[in-house]
């Protein structure tokens, strides 16, 4: 199994790691910060009661955001690092591709989400979709 | 599930989500392929590339895209707003078809196909998974933090 060198300046494996890894991350992050915002409540309504510093406050004082952010940022600083030994036309379409799948599947399990036939097809449409236009 | 209708301010929001984000990543992709090699024993040396134009214009427009997609996930589930985020790919495919004159191949126009069905799919339903006494509690988050101010 081997990468085009043209997309690629490592091996087959230490590409798929550095794909993963911002799958699993990226997910992570944005799981916890969706269960953050849930759990904040509708931020058009509290900044309607108590304006936008009133919604600021609520964001950055739930412990669940700053546990979603670091994963998300950590995603981010692996997606630097790959970008700089992969090709965009590799890394783009791959990790978007998955992440929705990873996300779809962890939304169910862990926020409890009614993911049904509709979002499970259009999970599928947009990953495949997202491959054909970013490869 | 019952039906959550979005309003067009709502959809203007999931239209950042969608725009700011590739524009982002592409922004980060020109600044960091002009850099040196960066290698796992010497991480901080990301640090600097944080400050060269191309990859802070990328920051600001991902901060952009955050700002607006914390928004959208405070009203409408994961599963329903990151489909949003896809439909930026075929804005910016069609952007560089009719304005810069880039071609699109056959492959590409059959993923820019796949993914506006499958974001029409998704954003016919609902956008929300209804929680028995989920109604009953925003209203309490929403107030907490007035109450708080009026302290």
């Amino acid at each position: 199994m081997t990468i085009p060198p043209s997309l690629s300046t490592v091996g087959f494996w230490p590409a798929c790691a550095m794909i993963a890894a911002i799958i699993l991350l990226s997910t992570a992050g944005e799981v916890l910060t969706a269960a953050a915002m849930k759990s904040i409540g509708d931020l058009d309504d509290i900044r309607a009661i108590s304006g936008m510093k009133g919604a600021i406050r609520a964001v950055v004082t739930c412990p669940l955001f700053f546990a979603g952010v670091s994963f998300l940022a950590l995603a981010f600083f692996s997606l630097l690092f790959a970008l700089n030994h992969l090709n965009l036309s590799l890394v783009a379409p791959a990790s978007a591709s998955l992440t929705l799948v990873t996300n779809a599947i962890a939304g169910k399990i862990f926020l409890k989400e009614n993911v049904d036939r509709r979002r499970w097809t259009s999970a599928v449409l947009v990953c495949i979709g997202v491959y054909l236009l970013a490869h | 599930m019952a039906q959550h209708h979005l309003s067009p301010r709502q959809y203007l929001i999931l239209g950042l989500v969608a725009l700011c984000a590739p524009l982002g990543d592409s922004c980060l992709s020109r600044g960091m392929t002009h850099l040196p090699p960066i290698v796992l024993s010497h991480p901080l040396t990301l640090i600097p590339a944080v400050f060269t134009p191309w990859i802070a214009l990328g920051i600001a427009l991902l901060l952009a895209f955050f700002a607006s997609y914390l928004t959208a996930l405070s009203w409408a589930d994961l599963t329903f707003v990151l489909p949003a985020t896809a439909f930026g790919n075929v804005i910016v495919a069609l952007f560089a078809r009719f304005w810069l004159h880039e071609a699109i191949s056959l492959e590409r126009w059959a993923g820019i196909v796949l993914i506006t069905i499958g974001v029409g799919f998704v954003a016919n339903g609902p956008s929300l998974t209804e929680r028995p006494g989920a109604a009953a509690d925003l209203p309490a988050a929403a107030a907490q933090p007035q109450e708080e101010q009026l302290r």
